[in-house]
């Protein structure tokens, strides 16, 4: 409790801390960090405490970002509508995608989740009228009571979101839900055989995922003011699986930890050259994913429950 | 209680059971024996749901359930236990059970209350701790038991769902003398409250326990009567009982 509350201060005092140090790029840069801890933390819901293994979560981030930005471009610009109605319409798209593939189980269940998601991304790289394959620029963020298109502003509603989607998750799991859908990872015929209905309440947490996803997605688009449909490709379902299993698969933290070690060993990467790298190999920061791609090997090797599980041991030995 | 009415199922070519009828009554112990690959296996996963037959009907308390699913079943009172332990293996032996008594008590589509704050919960599933003899273990990690008390969980979270009929797959498995002897004195305590169908190759177990025997032998059900005359049956015998009951 403490190390949250310090945490929250942290997050609090950063944008000033930056703003007074005139590097308002990487109160910009947090913002985006959080909004992928957000879309990492809807899928280690599913992943990490469902135990399904869904590679097409982008299809909900990508959902939401769209409509978000496609009510913006319409000229609604309140985003009291555009995040809701990304919430929606993406939990929609998951009740329907889910309550086909999770008809299936292990590889098929893989496989018809990463199906869709691609179907999802061709069907927007043909929406001509949405940019196509161009993707759509949008001219303004939506506001929310206030202008959200300051960096400090914006900074802040993503976190109360990043905040309040932790606290959710937080106390799902201790509900009687969230002991059913742990109870179902662990084994689910048998939680079948005590008389639960596992379908739906399989379903019910692929939908809560995707909801979350979706506003994810719809707060993406407005950090950037942009939305393409790379956004839905099976490349961002498996960043976002990275980052599950870098922050710790079915852990809390999870998803904040992997979205931030990743998206900040990218920048480490490609904004601060290594001279020594850089003169046996001059075109190493073009490939950031190889160091990426080191860290994971660690982790699966050494640290199999993520960044979150090895804080989570430490804490444990030090008591 | 329970009327299967030509039940079949098969694997592919294998016919696993072949039009099987059965009846268990109300209040009796009902054991199902015959020897490996007999079906009675296949025949519990048809009575709980989790397989689906191919014909013929199975009846609860005279309601036609052939379609219903299983934890639909469950909820209107016929629950199983396994022949290979399937139990909540990371949760508590404690949580293990809650979680069956949570299952039907009322929806748990409850997103937000905690569940710690339903005592309720926990009491009936420490009463049920109780009757299956794993007080002392209650806070152990299910995964931590020994064999036989995993076991005893195994029936524990069949028990936990208040069934009116249970459906135990050789609870006895793997059992050292002692453990087996537990067992059974567990199911003599159970038997006042619920219908027992009894799948067991324990014989000394099966013959204490039983009101009446059923032997499968190659899928299909050969003979049912009263233990002295399952005994007697020359057919059950050649087919089944024979070295064991002459040794």
């Amino acid at each position: 409790m403490k190390r949250n509350i310090f945490l929250l201060l942290v997050s609090v005092l950063f944008p000033l801390v930056m703003l007074a140090a005139d590097q308002l790029f990487y109160v910009s840069f947090a913002s985006r960090v959080m909004i992928y801890a957000i879309a990492a933390t809807s899928l280690n819901l599913v992943l990490g405490y469902g135990g399904m293994i869904s590679f097409g979560h982008a299809a909900f981030v990508g959902t939401g970002a769209y409509v978000g930005s496609i009510l913006v471009a319409e000229g609604v610009t309140s985003a009291f509508i555009g995040w809701p109605a990304a919430i929606a319409v993406s939990a929609l798209a998951a009740w329907i995608i889910g309550a086909l593939s999770l008809r299936t189980r292990g590889v098929y269940f893989i496989m018809i989740t990463l199906a869709f998601a691609q179907m999802m991304f061709y069907l927007v790289n043909s929406m001509k009228a949405y940019g196509g394959d161009e993707g759509l620029t949008l001219r303004q963020r939506p506001s929310l009571i206030v202008d959200l298109g300051g960096e400090v502003a914006f900074y802040y509603v993503v976190l109360a979101i990043l905040a309040s989607t932790i606290f959710f998750l937080y106390r799902l799991m201790r509900s009687r839900f969230g002991r059913v859908v742990i109870a179902i990872r662990e084994n689910e015929a048998r939680a079948e055989a005590v008389g639960f209905p596992v379908f739906r309440y399989k379903l019910a947490c692929f939908v809560i995922a995707g909801a979350v996803a979706g506003l994810a997605g719809a707060l993406l688009a407005s950090h950037g003011k942009y939305v393409n449909p790379n956004v839905l490709h099976w490349v961002q379902s498996g960043t976002l699986m990275i980052m599950v299993i870098l922050g710790g698969v079915g852990r809390l933290w999870g998803g904040v930890l992997g979205a931030a070690m990743l998206l900040g060993l990218e920048h480490l990467i490609s904004d601060y050259p290594i001279a020594w790298l850089a003169s046996i190999a001059p075109n190493y920061q073009q490939h950031a994913n190889l160091g990426v791609g080191l860290v994971m090997l660690a982790i699966v090797l050494f640290a199999p429950q993520g960044v979150a599980g090895l804080l989570a041991r430490r804490k444990h030995a030090q008591a | 209680m329970l009327r299967l009415e030509g039940i079949g199922k098969h694997f592919g070519g294998v016919v696993a059971t072949d039009r099987v009828s059965l009846e268990v009554r109300q209040g009796e112990v009902h054991a199902l024996i015959g020897p490996n690959g007999a079906g009675k296996t296949t025949l519990v996963g048809l009575i709980s749901g989790a397989l689906a037959a191919d014909g013929g009907g199975i009846f609860f308390e005279e309601k036609n359930i052939t379609g219903m699913k299983q934890h639909d079943r469950v909820r209107s009172g016929l629950a199983r236990s396994y022949q290979i332990t399937s139990i909540f293996r990371k949760f508590s032996v404690l949580d293990n059970l809650a979680l069956a008594v949570q299952a039907r008590s009322g929806s748990s589509f409850s997103f937000w209350r905690p569940l710690e704050k339903e005592t309720a919960l926990f009491e009936e599933a420490s009463s049920i701790l109780g009757e299956i003899g794993l007080q002392e273990k209650k806070n152990h990690v299910a995964a931590t038991l020994a064999h036989g008390e995993q076991r005893a969980l195994e029936v524990g979270l069949a028990l936990a769902t208040q069934p009116k009929l249970v459906l135990l797959d050789e609870p006895m498995a793997g059992m050292g003398p002692e453990e087996s002897r537990r067992m059974i004195e567990l199911i003599e305590r159970i038997r006042a409250g619920v219908t027992v169908l009894l799948v067991e190759h324990d014989m000394d177990a099966v013959f204490r326990l039983a009101d009446r025997i059923s032997v499968m032998v190659d899928g299909r059900v050969i003979a049912t009567d009263s233990p002295e005359k399952i005994r007697a049956n020359p057919e059950v015998r050649k087919a089944y009982l024979g070295d064991e009951l002459a040794a």
